[in-house]
């Protein structure tokens, strides 16, 4: 189902036209709303009028999570102070966390974003959707929740930390979608096997998101819980969860471009890159009035296609994640996603997707044991057959990262399940201290 | 006529096992036996039991990985060379032995726990050689 056809389905043209003018607009509101905009404007010896269209995208200096941190609370706000209806703030781990604020039309159009996602997911006002994200500072909560209302569904606003109530109603309430964190479901997924419960759910779908994920993991799930699952992207600095989510095809995800602007750019060289090209993903806003950035450095290193979707919609869509560039690891001088160990022990028939990298620096050299939970149906009497699943979950990590990792097996449950965002990195190394 | 086993998944890290006993202490359940595997990482936990599915159901939920297996609990009589002629039967048939392990029952003999990948056989070899074996009545 396509939600907004007129915006979803629009021709290149068209589009490009639409961005420009919003772009323009942006450029001259920021300009003249965001002092630290203007200065940066400045310095780069631009004014608004040199901002034609997106032709002139290139031309902005980028905005980072350092800017953020630099004018915190308040100071990229580009709205009077009374039009701010809402402040929202992602998870740093250090330091001051990274602020939104909205004014009341952004968080309208946020709540049609998401209802475009919810769509795609075939999810209509007819359906019992479950909230299992955090309600609060964190966007997942709020941002799923204004959506699914917008389109109408009926609303279980869940959060976290009560998987056994979230099962429970899932249940009682015959609950046909959820969105939620895609480790907490596959936790949700275990429990309801434990208890024997699989095959009295009515669910559906699945929205997931908030965390990257893998095509294994997504079979998982809809192995597991006879579902479809389907993955939405978003930031808290751009808007929340609903950016960007993957159709029925699962190629790529679409992002809602009449709102934002995606361009690709060597992060190295920081030039902008031709279309297609692999490189970090930014993002300019073009509608928000609360807080909008431009150009905005995701970190997030993919590519972009913009060709014609199978689905009908023209909106170009982000290729799987490579990673995020401070999410990887160097473990003697080898590049390590947590994402690559995680399809890897996902082909470990026997595991489950409970991991964790502990690195370690030991006589000047980087150790890297991988501790993974023993799944219940896998542990026998015979230590044979265990050691047997320790080689083999080495094995695979060596094709997968090149490297020679020391594995622990853990008792089930042995390692800590978030209900929200998994951790999944020890490093003991402090290398940025 | 076998025994029910019951093994449980240990990480070797210190009070372990202390946990693990006191939780079926805690249940009410009446060991047998015990006798641990290891490895420099973890251990498994054999033991014999009274209820041994009582005892399972409760380490599932105390959230450890448990499961039930049958072994042959032979009473080995009590002369030098008796231990040897029992192998020697289970080798002859061609069956593999996984795991042996001495079993602390009251009662005649030296009882011990085998493991093979033919319980059956092995046990209806034994039997048939005059070797007594238990069930889960002799352990009540």
């Amino acid at each position: 189902m396509i939600w907004n056809e007129a915006k979803e389905c629009m021709s290149r043209d068209e589009l490009e036209a639409l961005q420009s003018a919003r772009l323009v607009k942006q450029v001259n509101r920021v300009y003249h709303n965001v002092e630290y905009y203007r200065k940066k404007m400045q310095a780069a010896g631009l004014e608004p009028g040199d901002i034609k269209g997106i032709e002139d995208l290139d031309k902005l200096p980028y905005t980072t999570y350092q800017d953020l941190r630099d004018t915190y609370p308040f100071g990229l706000a580009a709205a009077p102070r009374s039009e701010l209806v809402r402040v929202h703030a992602s998870s740093g781990t250090t330091g001051k966390p990274k602020i939104a604020v909205y004014t009341r039309r952004d968080i309208d159009i946020w709540a049609e974003c998401v209802a475009r996602c919810l769509s795609m997911a075939g999810i209509t006002k007819d359906d019992i959707i479950q909230v299992g994200y955090g309600y609060g500072l964190f966007t997942g909560g709020l941002g799923a929740h204004y959506g699914a209302e917008y389109l109408g569904a009926l609303v279980l606003p869940m959060s976290t930390g009560n998987t056994q109530k979230l099962i429970d109603m899932m249940i009682d309430c015959d609950v046909t979608s959820i969105a939620c964190t895609p480790s907490y479901l596959l936790h949700v997924a275990e429990d309801l096997e434990k208890a024997g419960l699989v095959d009295k759910i009515k669910l559906k779908s699945a929205i997931c998101g908030a965390e990257p994920w893998t095509d294994e993991m997504r079979d998982q799930m809809e192995a597991r819980l006879h579902i479809k699952a389907y993955d939405i992207y978003g930031l808290t600095e751009m808007m929340g969860p609903g950016v960007a989510c993957d159709c029925e095809y699962h190629k790529g995800l679409h992002i809602w471009e009449d709102h934002f602007l995606p361009e690709i750019i060597d992060p190295a060289t920081l030039k902008q890159l031709p279309k297609g090209s692999d490189g970090e993903l930014v993002i300019t806003n073009l509608t928000k009035e609360g807080m909008p950035l431009i150009r905005y450095r995701t970190k997030d290193l993919t590519s972009i296609e913009y060709d014609k979707c199978e689905c009908g919609r023209t909106m170009a869509r982000i290729q799987r994640f490579r990673g995020r560039s401070d999410d990887m690891l160097i473990i003697r001088g080898v590049n390590v996603f947590p994402s690559q160990v995680e399809a890897a022990l996902l082909t470990v028939e026997g595991t489950t997707p409970h991991y964790m990298l502990v690195v370690d620096r030991i006589d000047n050299t980087d150790t890297l044991e991988v501790q993974v939970e023993v799944a219940e149906n896998f542990f026998t009497d015979e230590i044979k057959s265990l050691e047997k699943l320790s080689k083999t979950v080495h094995d695979k990590l060596k094709q997968a990262i090149g490297l020679n990792a020391k594995v622990k097996l853990v008792e089930p449950n042995g390692l800590e399940h978030f209900d929200g965002k998994s951790k999944h990195v020890t490093d003991k190394r402090k290398l940025y201290q | 006529m076998f025994v029910k086993q019951l093994s449980v998944f240990l990480e070797n890290t210190e009070g372990r096992l202390d946990e693990v006993l006191k939780i079926l202490a805690q249940g009410g359940i009446d060991l047998l036996s015990a006798s641990l595997a290891d490895t420099m990482e973890y251990g498994v936990l054999r033991l014999l039991a009274k209820e041994p599915d009582k005892a399972k159901q409760i380490l599932k939920e105390a959230g450890f990985a448990a499961r039930i297996d049958e072994v042959i609990a032979v009473v080995v009589p009590d002369a030098v060379g008796s231990l040897a002629k029992v192998i020697a039967m289970i080798h002859a048939a061609g069956i593999n032995i996984s795991y042996i392990y001495g079993l602390s029952l009251d009662g005649e003999g030296a009882p011990i726990a085998i493991k093979t990948n033919d319980n059956a056989k092995a046990e209806a070899i034994l039997n048939a050689a005059g070797v007594k074996t238990l069930g889960m009545e002799d352990l009540q």
